[in-house]
């Protein structure tokens, strides 16, 4: 197809997908571009996955390798459930977002540089002996060498500004060329530019100017003899938006206390990737939301158990080195039985280990970490959008079964995003909270019959006045007990308690043959890469399924009849196999491990090659 | 400026049997087991007397505790309580004030629960001003554990964990609740129980953080903490009972007095020239609390050891700041609208 462009005669292509990298420094706005980039996809339709990739260090030295920041966004007119295994195109702001980035652009790849940065002073801080540009070693690529700095600062000849803050565009600049090779419209930009500068229209003026010339560049210059379109997808119908994991998170507790009808009360110390959460809960101060920026992490779950203790929904969040620091407390939530919800948005570890990077290996932790046998109940959500509806289900049981809940999310899930059906709020599920008042019956640890929750009263509740505490407690009266039969009851109890949510949960479902060589199995956010894979090996006729645990803890009452109907079982994990070590201890089935802890999500073909070589071995 | 007191609870048909409460309505049904003997006797016994007084419900009483032997006092609070872990109370007195600011609530501690491992708490607390009453009893002593250093115990000091003397310098509790910007500071003793009662009732009627020292006697592990200068014989001698604008006189015959010198208190004794003009006057009400902080540092044998309300000022309250940034949001924005929240942003449609 060809079409006119005043008067150059262009090529347009059609593509399903398209995957690009934003790569630049920390200081360059990458981030930026790419919420951006993603944001107008969306509104166009597509179907999109995105995985911002950046550094701990606010701003590294400039033009340094660790200081690059990237932000991957894959859309595609068809659904998709990853930002992409690799790049179709990757546009690198610098020497040193070139070498971070450029091993993962396949042979062929279009590549984008900003040569205005690839003097001496980048390079030898890029670490490169020779000019990349010049040296044929990118001869593999379509390289488009745009010195993007200078044509940006020409486009903003004659605002008011110093040579700096309008170097600080350019990043808008990148932008208007992807917008005009892939015919997206300028429009959502420029509201927003005009939204967030409104104050400084200087600013929002030479960021318009920037968007706008990048724009005209890649329609006037004769450097690109294509562009590209990518239509809509076919998503289901209804009203859509953009999200993010900790916003659907955020989003799905706010829901939680509407449905229940009951404040939310958010305790917090300040962690990446899980502040996000408190940023936007502190936003929702009109719906009685009450956020509590903690002086450590054991006061914020301790501020949480005791509003809980009150009667509110108490939740607190953190990632992994944080939970280390609640588990103390959470040990208490699940001996005095109250209803808590804690978040654990897993970050690469151990210790401080890569903070904005992702990982699943928080999950033996949450199950295991505190003192004697202390069971709570797991939930994972396994894609952006999914979180608001495990936010309000975490809810949902911890009420039900009065019980702590821990919400295990991560970096990838969290600060991913993905377009969202937004629900209409009569699609919700309802929560039902109990509460006891009745002088005569009142026990504080006679338990529910089906559930085995116990009876919780709320302080102001007349004539039932309690004790509640660490210690153990006697069955029924919740006394202090240190009798031998009564301990061992207890813990029987509180066992059974978890276990039977597995009757109040929904099974695991498969997709795919309900029998066949091999179950792909996976947890949270592998979710994407898994199935992806999985159609792909489906799509070549291989009796393969995939199944995603949403329940941790108890699994799904149908999980060992799932595993038993293949003959494979592979289980994929950004862990050293954590759900692995569960399957097998507690099925005695032999599945197979599968884990890469690179601080990045699964690629699609890493599961594929990995299923076609446990599919070769078995084939005669 | 008067000091605020918490408005009592709005009259109900309930509140007409609060005012028939008495103090064994505050009894619980639970076997007290402390050491016979133990302070912590009468503080629970003077703890119990003045509940009634404040007005509350019994169901609108909430005693927290964290670990050690202070810990138990809740079980036997015939209100609601919360033995929670160990330094921790006050994060859970912060929460629950916070979702419930109808209810009065306690903070029962003691120097090592406060002090070593939930001093962060201590801290933050005080400086958001929790509208709850902490008492924290000082036996300079870890009882529970058996007898180590507490950050109490005098250096020096020897114990279990320490053979050869405590090599830390003990810190001064109200010196660290004054420096957390406690809006009530007061110090009382086990033992005397018409001067605890009195204080305890005047942090409860507090609205805001209240820090309570109270001087007791573990005579298991650590006997005789506080005898040289609170037994009935001496204590006229060495300790100074603040009274708000009065000047600060003590002795068996009030002939001593404390007078400022430069920056530092002096004892001196009354006559030859000394009078009454010549002594500071307690003032609890100073905002800035210059004056408590000199009173907070006086220990005995250099100084007799204060007792009483050292600072009472009004400040806004934690749970009524909250409060007020709800109100403000929903006075400029309204109700919060789920529906809205949910659809925020740019949206789009799809057929």
């Amino acid at each position: 197809m060809t079409t006119t462009h005043e008067d150059r005669e262009l090529e347009i292509r059609e593509l399903e997908r398209v995957t690009i990298r934003f790569a630049g420094d920390s200081g360059d706005g990458m981030q930026l571009t790419g919420t951006q980039f993603t944001r107008t996809a969306a509104v166009f339709g597509n179907d999109i996955s995105t995985l911002p990739d950046f550094p701990a260090e606010i701003r590294a030295p400039a033009g340094s390798l660790p200081g690059v920041s990237g932000f991957q966004i894959s859309f595609s007119s068809a659904d998709i459930h990853t930002p992409g295994d690799e790049p179709d195109v990757l546009v690198a702001m610098n020497p040193a977002a070139l070498k971070t980035n450029v091993g993962d652009l396949p042979a062929g790849g279009a590549l984008i540089v900003n040569s205005d940065a690839f003097g001496a002073q980048n390079l030898s801080k890029a670490a490169y002996a020779t000019n990349p540009l010049t040296d044929g070693s990118l001869k593999q690529y379509s390289v488009f060498e745009i010195p993007i700095s200078t044509l940006n600062e020409r486009a903003l000849d004659g605002l008011d500004m110093t040579s700096k803050q309008k170097d600080l565009t350019k990043n808008f600049f990148a932008l208007g060329i992807m917008f005009w090779l892939y015919e997206r419209s300028m429009d959502p930009t420029l509201r927003w530019i005009d939204d967030k500068f409104k104050a400084r229209p200087v600013i929002a003026e030479a960021n318009k100017r920037a968007l706008k010339a990048g724009y005209a560049f890649g329609e006037t210059t004769e450097l690109f003899h294509t562009h590209y379109r990518v239509k809509p997808a076919k998503l289901a119908p209804g009203r859509y938006r953009n999200i993010t994991g900790n916003e659907a998170t955020a989003l799905g507790f706010l829901a939680a206390s509407k449905l229940a009808d009951r404040p939310l009360f958010y305790g917090s110390y300040p962690i990446t990737p899980a502040s996000d959460i408190l940023h936007q809960l502190s936003g929702y101060k009109q719906f009685g939301v009450k956020t509590f920026q903690a002086e450590d992490e054991i006061a914020a779950i301790g501020a949480a158990i005791g509003a809980s203790y009150g009667g509110a929904l108490g939740l607190t969040a953190s990632s992994g080195p944080g939970i280390a620091l609640k588990s103390e407390a959470l040990g208490l939530a699940v001996m005095v039985e109250l209803p808590l919800v804690v978040v654990d948005v897993q970050r690469a570890g151990p210790s401080t280990g890569m903070p904005t990077k992702t990982e699943q290996a928080d999950l033996l932790q949450v199950l295991f970490g505190r003192n004697s046998d202390s069971p709570v109940a797991v939930v994972a959500p396994a894609t952006p959008a999914e979180c608001f509806d495990l936010a309000i289900e975490a809810w949902r049981i911890a009420l039900k079964f009065v019980t702590p809940v821990v919400y295990l999310s991560d970096a990838f899930l969290a600060t991913g995003a993905e377009p969202w059906r937004i629900p209409d709020l009569s699609e919700l599920p309802g929560i039902r909270v109990e509460t006891w008042t009745d002088r005569a019956t009142f026990q504080p640890y006679e338990r529910d019959p089906a559930t085995l929750a116990r009876r919780w009263a709320v302080p102001g509740t007349p004539g039932l006045e309690h004790r509640v505490g660490g210690l153990e407690k006697a069955d029924i009266s919740g006394n202090v007990s240190y009798d031998p039969d009564n301990h061992h009851r207890m813990q029987l109890l509180r066992q059974e308690k978890i276990a039977r949510i597995a009757h109040d949960i929904a099974e695991l479902e498969v997709m795919g043959p309900e029998r066949g060589d091999l179950l792909i199995l996976g947890w949270g956010s592998t979710y994407g890469a898994i199935r992806s894979a999985v159609e792909r090996l489906q799509a070549e006729g291989q009796a393969v399924a995939h199944a995603q645990l949403r329940y941790l803890n108890p699994l799904p009452r149908n999980t060992e009849d799932v595993l038993r109907s293949y003959r494979r079982v592979l289980i994929p994990e950004v862990n050293l196999g954590q759900l692995l070590l569960l399957v097998r201890g507690r099925f005695l089935i032999d599945a197979i491990g599968y884990d890469r802890v690179r601080g990045k999500p699964f690629r699609i073909a890493e599961i594929y090659q990995e299923a076609e070589r446990i599919l070769a071995e078995d084939r005669p | 400026m008067t000091e605020p007191t918490r408005s009592a609870p709005p009259l109900s048909p309930e509140n007409e049997a609060v005012i028939q409460l008495t103090r064994k309505d505050f009894v619980s049904d639970q076997e007290v087991r402390w050491c016979p003997g133990c302070g912590d006797y009468s503080i629970l016994a003077q703890t119990q007397k003045i509940m009634p007084d404040f007005g509350y419900p019994k169901e609108k009483i909430v005693f927290i505790s964290g670990i050690g032997c202070s810990g138990r006092l809740p079980y036997y609070m015939n209100t609601y309580g919360f033995h929670s872990i160990h330094g921790r109370a006050p994060t859970l007195a912060t929460g629950l004030k916070a979702a419930r600011p109808d209810l009065m609530v306690w903070v029962i501690t003691g120097d090592g629960d406060a002090l070593s491992i939930g001093g962060n708490h201590v801290l933050h607390s005080m400086r958001r001003n929790v509208d709850f009453t902490m008492v924290m009893f000082n036996n300079r002593i870890y009882g529970l554990t058996k007898g180590q250093a507490s950050p109490t115990s005098e250096f020096g000091k020897r114990t279990k964990s320490t053979p050869l003397g405590s090599i830390d310098t003990p810190i001064m509790p109200l010196t660290v609740a004054l420096a957390a910007e406690a809006s009530f500071v007061a110090r009382s003793v086990d033992t005397h129980t018409e001067h605890l009662q009195k204080t305890l009732e005047r942090a409860g009627r507090h609205t805001g953080s209240s820090f309570v020292e109270v001087l007791q006697n573990c005579n298991i592990f650590n006997d005789g903490a506080w005898r040289d200068f609170t037994d009935r014989e001496v204590r006229d001698d060495r300790m100074l009972v603040l009274e708000h604008g009065q000047p600060m006189i003590f002795g068996k015959d009030r002939d001593r007095g404390i007078r400022l010198r430069g920056l530092h208190p002096e004892v001196v004794q009354l006559g030859n020239g000394v009078t009454e003009d010549d002594l500071l006057v307690h003032d609890e009400q100073a905002l800035e609390p210059y004056l408590a902080l000199i009173l907070s540092r006086m220990f005995w044998p250099d100084f007799p050891v204060p007792v009483g309300v050292l600072r009472a000022v009004p400040r806004p309250t934690h749970d009524q700041l909250i409060a007020d940034q709800i109100r403000t949001a929903v006075a400029s924005g309204g109700e919060g609208d789920l529906e809205r929240a949910l659809n925020s942003g740019e949206t789009w449609t799809v057929d």
